[in-house]
């Protein structure tokens, strides 16, 4: 593997503005939206067409150099951290809706688009692109398809895996690669499936082609506070064991109401041990209809008050708040640290009764928003880096917190990936054989390992030291206590 | 009954034996999709015995069953729970098994509107070459950590090794459903699926045959009434709407008796295709099915100009002629390297989706 080497390649076929190689250009591109893992990337490119992706990739392939690519960069586990010695091709500049078909419901993109654009773009004939993860004004497509994204509505819409139709896009070898189309299916294994949400470790995708569906004419939002978190974990249950599928259902702990409220005014319940947000969409007959049946599923299940939101610029103000709980987890704290396991929803009270244990032996606050239709919790540990230890602790409860979602029949990941945060994580959950399947398919497409390598899935060796560290760690009179 | 996890020992027996001898072994549930893929290769593997439902938890929309469970089963404890398989697949008549329809990956009408099979799948387990049990994916709806090797599985006609267990996410049924029908040529029933599919209706189905168009709505009450009133056309009895879809679902209309049957799958927009010969339309536009049609290299013609694919489904292949369309090249290597990979003595289904492989 040789920089210079490449560097000299690459510059016969970028133009000079598309490669970054002092350490002053490269330094915005240290980390992802995970600030505490930063290397600085050997050299940046920034290409902007196909052709220009291509060459970077057949100059990488030729000169043995890793290559992490990065859409917008606000991941939340590292994903596109750089290599040091390597290239961090940023697909940012790849931004333009390529082509609407309103007949066909389908969009054309290139990686770079943001994910809200998409929508902007629909919505002067209907329709809309439904995944919507909080980072939804900058993030890009192409990390979307890379993360397989979610967001607040995806229990009745689904993830990025099921509202992309196909991507095009590059090996690591420069070969054209195209998955899936606007035809419905297609001949051959699902490599569009195994493509999404595969963190840069495949291919490089150049362009995606998306699902558009029609916008709901009509939406409300009704809140329901309950006195205590497993009352409102049942009534989560309740809800859908009533044969109701919200457009959206989102629990907040107190905790992170008390942080909301004051920066957002939204209207919150500050007595209430958690709220509940329940979303209806489509016509207007059918919205009454369900929140009918959701208020009464919600007073029967326990609510202390029920409120339904009764304009549009209620219902968004009710929103805001919880897609402002990380900004506000940032007033509240100089740093926080956000977690994405997902647990079957019936126990979602016993793992915040476990989180707030957890607090005291970590000495560190926790306030818990989550996705509680599709059990999907993004507990919000709040720390200081500039105290010693605290990171590390913040790390360390992040990780109890994962192992009690694989304990429960989750996964350390709903919707943020695994990256470089969980890989350790990755040892819990897996089997070496799993994980060894999991680098089957990654020879497969990447034989060389250049594309996004470290990340995802742990090696043997990096397994058996995370497992004698947990030994260890159990091991200790005080577990409590951090020792790194 | 012997106990499942005997089952699975004498399963991973001979899949070592097989190995070690070198010996293709052909996997089978019900056997209800013998005619499906391009060869039938190896020694039969039954993987019927397989079977029951592992967790079953309706406020969690997920149901696990073991590869061997006939769907009857799986469907009768989920309507008795007021839910479904909304990816409706095709039983053919008879009663396939789980195993065979996650292998198979094939969707019934609701697939545009409501998702194939590929997008219910939650998890899998699968029992490699070596006799190992990998899971992948589980039993929650949002789950990125690792490669989505669950999906994958989902249409690999097993190829990649057997597929012992599978959970999938399941959904309430429609409190309402209403099917309507309409006179529409073939020409005015494409631009009008298209046209309905971009308005917010509670549309679940759109298929058109024989000069008339038949669409499900389903969903609340008032809704699909509404959505009725805005459509028109003559409302179908239950009954005989009933039988319609489970007969478009299960390819037991008259109309698929007829061979060679061709499996067209293009965007929904595409115009009528220039082929000759009785056709039906389902997934609002985006299923084409032709029967009676030999010329494979006209069919082919016509898919690919269209933006899509053609499979024999049914009937006899002209001699050398692959039933699938052919991949690229590019992608060709992938699916040989993944082969490989996951099954380096090259035991299951050999030349099942791809001849040769």
């Amino acid at each position: 593997m040789s920089v210079p080497d490449l560097l000299g390649s690459l510059r016969t076929v970028l133009p000079a503005d598309a490669l970054l190689v002092s350490a002053e250009d490269r330094r915005p591109f240290e980390c992802d939206g995970l600030t505490v893992f930063r290397e600085l990337p050997a050299l940046v490119a920034l290409p902007r067409t196909e052709a220009e992706v291509r060459a970077v990739l057949v100059s990488c392939h030729r000169h043995g150099v890793p290559v992490v690519a990065r859409g917008s960069g606000t991941g939340l586990s590292g994903g596109a951290t750089p290599h040091p010695g390597g290239v961090l091709l940023s697909l940012a500049r790849m931004n333009r809706i390529l082509h609407i078909d309103p007949l066909a419901r389908t969009a054309r993109l290139e990686p770079g688009v943001p994910n809200q654009r998409i929508s902007e773009a629909a919505a002067a004939f209907g329709l809309y692109y439904a995944p919507d993860p909080s980072s939804q004004v900058a993030c890009s497509i192409g990390g979307n398809v890379a993360e397989n994204s979610g967001g607040v509505h995806c229990l009745k819409y689904g993830l990025t895996v099921h509202n992309v139709l196909g991507v095009r896009g590059f090996g690591i070898a420069g070969e054209r690669i195209e998955l899936g189309g606007t035809a419905a299916d297609g001949p051959g294994l699902d490599l569009l499936a195994l493509t999404i949400g595969s963190e840069g470790l495949l291919m490089v995708v150049t362009e995606v082609i998306v699902k558009l569906i029609p916008r709901p004419p009509c939406a409300q939002l009704v809140m329901a506070s309950f006195p205590d978190v497993h009352r409102a974990g049942d009534a989560v249950a309740a809800i859908i064991g009533a044969g109701i599928i919200p457009a959206g259902l989102e629990m907040m702990d107190r905790k992170a109401t008390a942080a909301v409220e004051p920066f957002v005014h939204a209207g919150y319940d500050l007595d209430a041990a958690a709220i509940l947000l329940v979303e209806s969409d489509g016509t207007p007959e059918e919205v009454a209809d369900q929140v009918a049946e959701i208020e009464r599923v919600l007073r029967a299940a326990g609510a202390s008050s029920v409120r339904v939101s009764g304009s549009e610029a209620e219902r968004v103000r009710l929103w805001s708040g919880r897609k402002n709980a990380f900004p506000a987890a940032g007033r509240i704290s100089p740093d926080y640290y956000c977690m994405d396991g997902t647990i079957p929803r019936k126990h979602v009270g016993r793992v915040l009764e476990a989180i707030e244990a957890m607090e005291a032996s970590y000495q560190l606050r926790c306030m818990n928003v989550f996705h509680a239709g599709d059990g999907n919790l993004h507990p919000v540990i709040l720390f200081d880096a500039n105290e010693a230890g605290s990171w590390e602790r913040a790390e360390r409860f992040g990780a109890q917190i994962l192992e009690l979602c694989v304990e429960l029949g989750g996964t350390i990941t709903g919707e943020h990936g695994v990256g470089i945060e969980k890989i350790n994580s990755m040892c819990v959950q897996f089997s070496p054989a799993e994980r060894a399947a999991f680098f089957a398919i990654k020879e497969a497409f990447d034989p060389q390992a250049l594309l996004n390598p470290g990340k995802v899935i742990p090696t043997l060796a990096r397994c058996a030291e995370y497992g004698r560290m947990r030994v260890h760690h159990g091991a200790l009179a005080h577990p409590e206590l951090p020792r790194f | 009954m012997q106990a499942a996890t005997e089952v699975l020992d004498e399963l991973r027996a001979r899949i070592l034996e097989a190995a070690d001898s070198g010996t293709a072994l052909r996997l089978r549930g019900a056997g209800t999709k013998d005619f499906y893929g391009e060869q039938l290769e190896g020694i039969v593997l039954d993987l019927s015995r397989y079977q029951g439902i592992v967790h079953y938890e309706p406020s969690e929309l997920v149901l696990t069953a073991r590869c061997g469970t006939p769907l009857s089963q799986i469907e009768a404890a989920l309507a008795a729970q007021g839910q479904f398989l909304a990816f409706e697949p095709p039983r053919f008549g008879a009663d396939p098994t789980l195993g065979g329809s996650i292998a198979a990956g094939l969707s019934g009408p609701g697939r545009t509107y409501l998702g194939a099979a590929r997008d219910f799948v939650l998890g899998a387990h699968l029992l490699n070459g070596q006799g190992e049990t990998l899971r992948f994916g589980g039993e929650v709806m949002k789950n990125v950590a690792g490669f989505d090797v669950a999906r994958l599985l989902c249409g690999s006609l097993g190829i990649l090794g057997v597929i012992t267990q599978v959970s999938l996410k399941v959904l309430p049924l429609p409190r309402a459903q209403v099917t309507l029908r309409l006179e529409w040529t073939l020409a005015e029933a494409l631009q009008q699926f298209n046209r309905l599919g971009g308005e917010p209706l509670p549309l679940t189905a759109a298929a058109w045959h024989a000069g008339a168009a038949w669409l499900r709505l389903a969903g609340a009450a008032p809704a699909v009434e509404a959505a009725c009133a805005r459509i028109g056309g003559e409302r179908v009895d239950e009954s005989p709407a009933r039988s319609f879809w489970s007969a478009l679902r299960d390819l037991t209309l008259p109309f698929f008796a007829h061979e060679p049957l061709w499996r067209v799958s293009v965007p929904s927009t595409a115009p009528a295709l220039a082929l000759e010969g009785p056709v039906l339309i389902d997934w609002g536009g985006a299923l084409r099915w032709y029967a009676g049609l030999p010329a494979s290299a006209a069919v082919r013609a016509q898919a690919s100009a269209a933006g899509g694919t053609a499979a024999l489904f049914r009937g006899a292949a002209s001699e050398g002629a692959p039933r699938f369309q052919p991949l690229p090249d590019v992608n060709l290597t992938l699916h040989r390297r993944l082969k490989e990979r996951f099954d380096p003595k090259g035991i299951f289904n050999r030349s099942r989706l791809i001849p040769g492989l």
